[in-house]
């Protein structure tokens, strides 16, 4: 049974020229690019190189770019930078459906004496600007919001909140892991600080991440020690994944046009073909701000983790928001935060999507998905009193 | 990934006893939409007042429904005297064990199991004097004692496991200890009375025949009492059992172990060869 792999905002497979591409660097040239000797040298001049690519990606500057160790490291190093340069300020602004990397550490902070405020999102998942104006303090350090959620896919106007944020002095994060390599990023466009991106979300291996920190802005390292990114962050290179991610970030220059219009139109055949074949079942998240190759459906009535493992049974991997899947005993918090009524945040699937997708793929999947539910819905004591409200209505 | 048993994942995907009996003789809805899980369950009685069948309805996860599967499997042509024994413990070992996070699902079909034969009875559904602690998930404060007694459970984090309750808001969280930290201070009362050796013996024999036989036969397996004295117990296996390599694990871990509890802590068994 072959692997069809609709969870992409889980991780992603590594292209093959990525791979290609990082092999040397784990056999022969192994060197240390901070050494004096040309066995190592030839490796930095490498590093330089994917840093460039990194930053073409952005439209940053290459010295802009921070190499870490994934999307977590990132975001924390960023928090704790925005904290320690301004150690008055004691106030973070957030959302209510960021990523555990930002909603667990200012969970922490606010063990610590920081005041944390989570802003509302509406039904859509959408943000209210003028409510997050009204939270902005003289006592806040720093606005952290996600760009586009990993759940739903919505996109969160980040660009007019950095302006907003810099209006009045204080310094904004975004957390760009599902954004970046899906959508157009331009920094030159905007007044962003500080952006967090993981090399595995975007075909490139785990356990390699980016902090953009925009040339000015002050910033204080998370990581004390060697001088390695001009003291920004100390440890040895992880050399292969860097030069992986610099060849990953060039590919996905290279597939933007693809990703917004073939991956798209999958992702929306997908989402119009269930909706349409199986009743009570709705999208999640707003369908106009929202990345090209997520959907988040909702099949009421029916459990997430049954209908994941029912799938996995069929070798179609994909995610859900209910409880189950997690452990905890509620549904996700995304879904919450939006208030999606329970009946739908416990049968919540996320597809998404990659160019490695194909047309057929996505054709069985619309095939086998309403027997799925059936199936399920058939053992419910939920859907008969459902289906008879339906024909009453 | 949980990982579940390879039972578990045969009776979620191939579960026994789906859908509802008309006219049931016992009917019970527990757990609802919001908590993320739920069961109907629905028995009807032969004229002998055994369960003749069993069938479920089962809103939620893959435990939830191998749960739901299991109960009314291991309920079927018992009374519901007999069936009322069945603990949660005793559903999750029909499966081959659950995830600790997944307990509550086994609790979930001992509750409607118990609701099912309240309603037989004509009982009233809500346990005198029992009151609400968790609001997320209705969870009463007898649900907790009896989850904390019957499991012997230590911490809020085993209690919300088994019971769901504090896995919500986490408001009652200190609740939940103050009812762990009470059970816990209770005298351990021997509910076991002085046996003479004859009921020693009768015990011995009716635990066998009611507990132990029914599982190994089950998997081809049988066992036969050959002789007793004190609390030594002869056996002897046959079928499937006669020749497993595990069939000493079993005797200890299963027969000896289900003696231990049943009927008296000193029961030693030993296997004879006949």
């Amino acid at each position: 049974m072959s692997t069809i792999y609709l969870d992409n905002n889980a991780t992603t497979q590594v292209a093959e020229d990525v791979l290609e591409a990082m092999l040397p660097y784990f056999r022969d040239l192994y060197g240390n690019p901070s050494s004096m000797h040309s066995f190592g040298g030839q490796v930095g001049q490498k590093i330089r190189t994917a840093r460039e690519q990194v930053a073409a990606l952005l439209g940053a500057m290459p010295e802009e770019i921070i190499f870490t160790s994934c999307g977590t490291e990132s975001d924390n190093a960023a928090i704790r930078s925005a904290l320690a340069i301004h150690p008055d300020k004691k106030h973070i602004v957030t959302s209510r459906v960021e990523h555990p990397a930002i909603h667990a550490l200012c969970a922490q902070l606010a063990t610590q004496g920081y005041r944390i405020t989570e802003l509302p999102v509406d039904k859509n998942g959408l943000l209210d600007l003028e409510n997050l104006e009204k939270n902005l303090t003289t006592d806040t350090a720093v606005v952290s919001l996600m760009w586009g959620n990993n759940e739903t896919g919505v996109i969160f106007p980040v660009e007019e909140v950095a302006r907003l944020a810099h209006e009045k002095g204080i310094l904004f994060h975004t957390d760009a892991v599902q954004s970046a390599g899906k959508i157009p990023i331009n920094m030159k466009n905007n007044v962003i600080d500080m952006l967090s991106i993981s090399g595995h979300k975007l075909h490139a291996p785990k356990g390699i991440g980016i902090l953009y920190v925009r040339r000015g802005t002050r910033f204080s390292p998370f990581l004390i020690g060697g001088h390695q990114e001009k003291g920004r962050r100390g440890g040895t290179e992880n050399t292969p994944s860097i030069i992986g991610l610099g060849k990953a970030c060039e590919l996905a220059d290279k597939n933007m046009q693809k990703e917004n219009n073939e991956v798209k139109r999958l992702r929306d055949k997908l989402e119009k073909e269930l909706l349409e074949r199986i009743p009570q079942s709705r999208v999640n998240g707003d369908t106009a701000n929202r990345l090209p190759n997520t959907t988040n459906i909702s099949f009421e009535f029916v459990e997430g983790e049954a209908i994941l493992l029912l799938m996995n049974e069929l070798g179609i991997c994909a995610s859900s928001g209910s409880a189950c899947t997690s452990g905890s005993l509620q549904p996700s918090h995304v879904l919450r935060a939006m208030g999606v009524p329970f009946t739908m945040a416990h049968g919540s699937i996320r597809f998404s999507l990659s160019i490695y997708n194909t047309e057929e793929e996505v054709d069985y999947v619309i095939d086998k998905m309403p027997a799925i539910i059936e199936r399920l819905r058939g053992m419910s004591p939920f859907w008969n009193q459902a289906g008879q409200s339906c024909t009453n209505q | 990934m949980w990982e579940y048993t390879d039972k578990v994942k045969e009776h979620f995907l191939n579960p026994r006893n789906v859908g509802e009996i008309e006219n049931p003789d016992g009917v019970a809805e527990v757990g609802s939409l919001a908590c993320g899980d739920a069961l109907k369950l629905t028995f009807k009685l032969d004229e002998n007042k055994r369960i003749r069948d069993a069938k479920f309805k089962t809103f939620g996860c893959a435990s939830a429904i191998a749960s739901s599967s299991a109960l009314t499997e291991m309920i079927k042509g018992m009374t519901v005297d007999e069936a009322l024994k069945v603990s949660n413990q005793d559903i999750a070992q029909y499966l081959g064990g659950l995830p600790d996070e997944k307990m509550h699902c086994s609790v979930m079909g001992k509750q409607a199991l118990e609701k099912a034969v309240e309603n037989y009875r004509g009982a009233p559904s809500l346990e005198a004097g029992a009151k609400i602690i968790c609001e997320c998930f209705g969870v009463t404060d007898k649900e907790i004692e009896r989850a904390i007694r019957e499991n012997n459970l230590s911490t809020v984090e085993d209690v919300t496991n088994y019971t769901k309750a504090g896995g919500g808001c986490g408001g009652c969280q200190d609740a939940i200890q103050q009812i762990i930290d009470q059970v816990k201070a209770e005298p351990k009362i021997d509910t076991k009375p002085r046996l003479t050796n004859i009921q020693k013996i009768r015990l011995i024999e009716e635990t066998i025949e009611r507990e132990i036989r029914p599982s190994l036969k089950h998997d081809g397996g049988d066992i036969e009492i050959i002789d007793i004295i004190g609390n030594r117990v002869m056996v002897a296996t046959r079928g499937a059992c006669s020749t497993c390599k595990a069939s000493d694990i079993t005797l200890k871990h299963f027969v000896e172990h289900r003696l231990k509890e049943l009927v008296s802590p000193d029961i030693v068994v030993e296997e004879v060869t006949k």
